[in-house]
């Protein structure tokens, strides 16, 4: 297993609210490969974001990671687990931006509005790093241009309510790569751009991955997106990984009645479809997540006995289901959608 | 561009300029207009889905407020069919005369959350429309509600309960059946499923679709998503900085694409299987700012098949092929096809 870089296993985050425990993740198993890109996709409230925020140990009261361990392979001799590490502790603020960064959805709020571009990227270079003034401002205007950004340097004094979206979201991706990190979390990087800026975005990422080498976990509920930038994906649903696979595999011969739900629910610019098979029901509140097989009232395969408590299994290689029933389900849906 | 007797509405030449003011020492001047809308002109069909796409800022929201005159046009006419008052032209009326007008043409917003008043049941929410016309009372009333929420997969059963008890999906029902009261002949739709997840989006838009049929309605369909639009659209019309830049039936703006932005658009949408691997138009740099639009074409900047005549010659929408219009000088010219036609049966 060398060539892991993170690991999570059972990782649990409840939230403590008035109105009762929102188990936001519930037993989530996650496996990152040096320099590839895992992407996590799922609706709303799967718990996708929690888990990433996890990993940098940033989850806020009352929300708290209650078991699991999140295991860093920095040093592969000597794996670091980051939920042992305080949350605000050196340890934990070297590893966040110096080893592991992340950008989000709404480059927005992620950029101060008082201070100028360079006021921040200058910052962020020398709390990790012994730089001087000079030095850290060459190396902002270096990788302000290297993330596709015309005139660098006048970019400096901008103030975030100067620039568009798709450039609020390439200095947010400079600001990352500030450190060099082995590992970038995108949480939904691309939702609140357009698409044309969105491929501009992605293509980006790809790009800046094969140079830097380093490992991207991509959160995003957009199954295009995950098409184009994943090796492997997890598929969630209510806090559980539901199947994890590399990503042809999820795509044409997905084995967890959900993700088979998900690629069928879907339209596409690309094929015509009269009609659209849509998931029964709704995603169920959190706060009273079924019995059994979290998944089951809105499943077609469902028998009562038999799915009472999944638990991830191998149905194929390097492919896992959280469905007691995959082995049987599976040969139907292999060969994929309409290829 | 179709039947001219079919046509529910047809739009000639919209506009809407938006004032930039400026503050001076002796109170505020003009500077400039944002041309939100600029010289738009198309026509739906009764029973049609005319799909608007374009990325933010392109002004189809603005097009479809226009129409529904929530807002006043710059200039352009707006010609309705109503229902029982017959053709008008909705550019030249007043607030009182746009009262029947209401009737007619009813809105479906993007968010559920911000769309419902969370005070009022959803009794009150759905007889709404109906009260303010003054249309039923009573028990008929409410025997309306409940038929209107039947129609849309709720129980009526939950009528006497807030917003807050539903989700996103079932929000997005209550808009609909509202919008669907008085029996309305176009339905402006502004992304009504963007705001919602991909498992519910599949439920709302064959809803949509079933109502359209059952009711031979009208839409138009405003949404920045390709893939719902080739869904549910009967036509396309793509527009970029407050122009229409290609419109035409859906299949073939897909199988047969006129302009070049179309291309741009189609080739960076993510396809949802990791083995296609499609032709990548990239476009450099970002949408113009309405109120500084380019020379000659908006969009030759970034257009990497533009000449020098795109720079001075501003191309006008042109019939290119039967039924199809492009506003590109080389549309015949060009292959810009990025989505294969579908193998002759795909069923």
């Amino acid at each position: 297993m060398s060539d892991t870089l993170l690991e999570v296993r059972d990782l649990h985050v409840n939230f403590y609210l008035t109105e009762g425990i929102v188990r936001a993740v519930a037993g989530v198993n996650l496996n990152l490969r040096n320099g590839k890109t895992l992407g996590v996709v799922g609706e709303s409230g799967c718990g996708k974001s929690v888990t990433a925020r996890a990993i940098l140990n940033m989850v806020q009261r009352p929300g708290r990671i209650d078991q699991g361990e999140i295991l860093w392979y920095g040093d592969p001799e000597r794996p670091l687990d980051i939920v042992q590490l305080g949350a605000g502790g050196q340890e934990v603020r070297d590893l966040r931006w110096g080893e592991i960064a992340m950008i989000f959805q709404e480059p927005m709020t992620s950029l101060s509005p008082v201070h100028s571009i360079g006021n921040q990227m200058v910052e962020a270079i020398r709390l990790h790093r012994n730089a001087s003034l000079a030095e850290a401002t060459e190396q902002s205007i270096e990788l302000l241009g290297r993330v596709g950004l015309s005139q660098p340097a006048r970019l400096l004094d901008a103030y975030r309510h100067e620039l568009s979206g798709g450039m609020r979201q390439r200095v947010m991706i400079a600001m990352a790569l500030t450190c060099s990190p082995r590992l970038l979390i995108a949480d939904e990087p691309t939702t609140a751009l357009d698409v044309t800026t969105q491929s501009q975005i992605l293509d980006l990422m790809r790009d800046l991955q094969d140079e830097y080498g380093m490992a991207i976990l991509f959160i995003t509920h957009d199954l295009g997106v995950i098409a184009e930038m994943a090796d492997d994906v997890a598929v969630m649903y209510l806090g559980k990984e539901v199947e994890v696979a590399d990503v042809d595999t999820i795509f044409h011969h997905a084995a967890h009645p959900y993700t088979q739900a998900l690629l069928r629910s879907i339209p596409r610019h690309d094929i015509v479809t009269e009609r659209l098979e849509s998931i029964l029901g709704n995603v169920p509140d959190p706060y009273n997540i079924p019995p059994g097989c979290a998944f089951h009232p809105r499943c077609h395969h469902y028998v009562p006995e038999q799915c009472a408590s999944p638990e991830l299994i191998e149905v194929g290689s390097g492919q896992w289901a959280r469905c007691a029933r995959a082995h049987e389900i599976l040969p139907a849906a292999s060969g994929g959608p309409a290829s | 561009m179709s039947g001219e007797n079919g046509a529910l509405l047809r739009v000639e030449d919209l506009s809407k300029h938006f004032p930039i003011w400026k503050r001076g020492i002796f109170g505020r001047k003009i500077t400039g207009h944002v041309r939100a809308v600029d010289g738009v002109s198309f026509d739906i069909a009764r029973g049609e889905v005319l799909g608007l796409v374009g990325e933010s800022g392109c002004g189809k929201t603005t097009t479809g407020r226009v129409i529904l005159r929530a807002d006043t046009p710059t200039g352009g006419e707006i010609h309705f069919t109503h229902s029982e008052l017959g053709e008008m032209d909705l550019a030249q009326l007043s607030r009182d005369e746009l009262q029947p007008v209401w009737q007619n043409i009813q809105l479906i917003f993007q968010d559920p959350y911000s769309s419902l008043n969370p005070r009022m049941t959803l009794e009150q929410i759905v007889s709404e429309p109906l009260r303010n016309y003054n249309v039923l009372e009573g028990s008929a009333l409410r025997d309306r509600v409940a038929e209107l929420l039947r129609l849309v997969g709720l129980r009526p059963e939950v009528m006497s309960r807030y917003p807050h008890a539903f989700s996103g999906g079932q929000r997005q029902r209550i808009g609909i059946a509202r919008a669907l009261a008085l029996n309305p002949q176009l339905l402006i739709c502004d992304e009504p499923v963007s705001a919602l997840d991909v498992s519910i989006q599949a439920q709302i838009l064959n809803l949509l679709k079933d109502l359209q049929q059952e009711f031979h309605l009208t839409y138009l369909f405003i949404s920045h998503d390709l893939s719902v639009v080739r869904h549910i659209c009967d036509r396309v019309a793509v527009m970029y900085v407050g122009k229409i830049v290609e419109i035409s039936e859906t299949d073939k703006l897909f199988s047969e694409t006129q302009h070049p932005y179309t291309e741009a658009l189609l080739s960076s949408a993510p396809t949802p299987d990791p083995r296609v691997r499609r032709k990548k138009v990239r476009l450099q740099g970002e949408v113009p700012d309405p109120a500084n639009p380019p020379s000659g074409c908006y969009f030759h900047p970034r257009c990497v098949h533009a000449r020098e005549r795109c720079k001075t010659d501003t191309p006008l929408l042109r019939e290119t092929r039967p039924g199809h219009w492009s506003a590109c000088h080389f549309a015949e010219e060009l292959d810009l096809t990025v989505v294969p036609p579908p193998p002759a049966d795909s069923a």
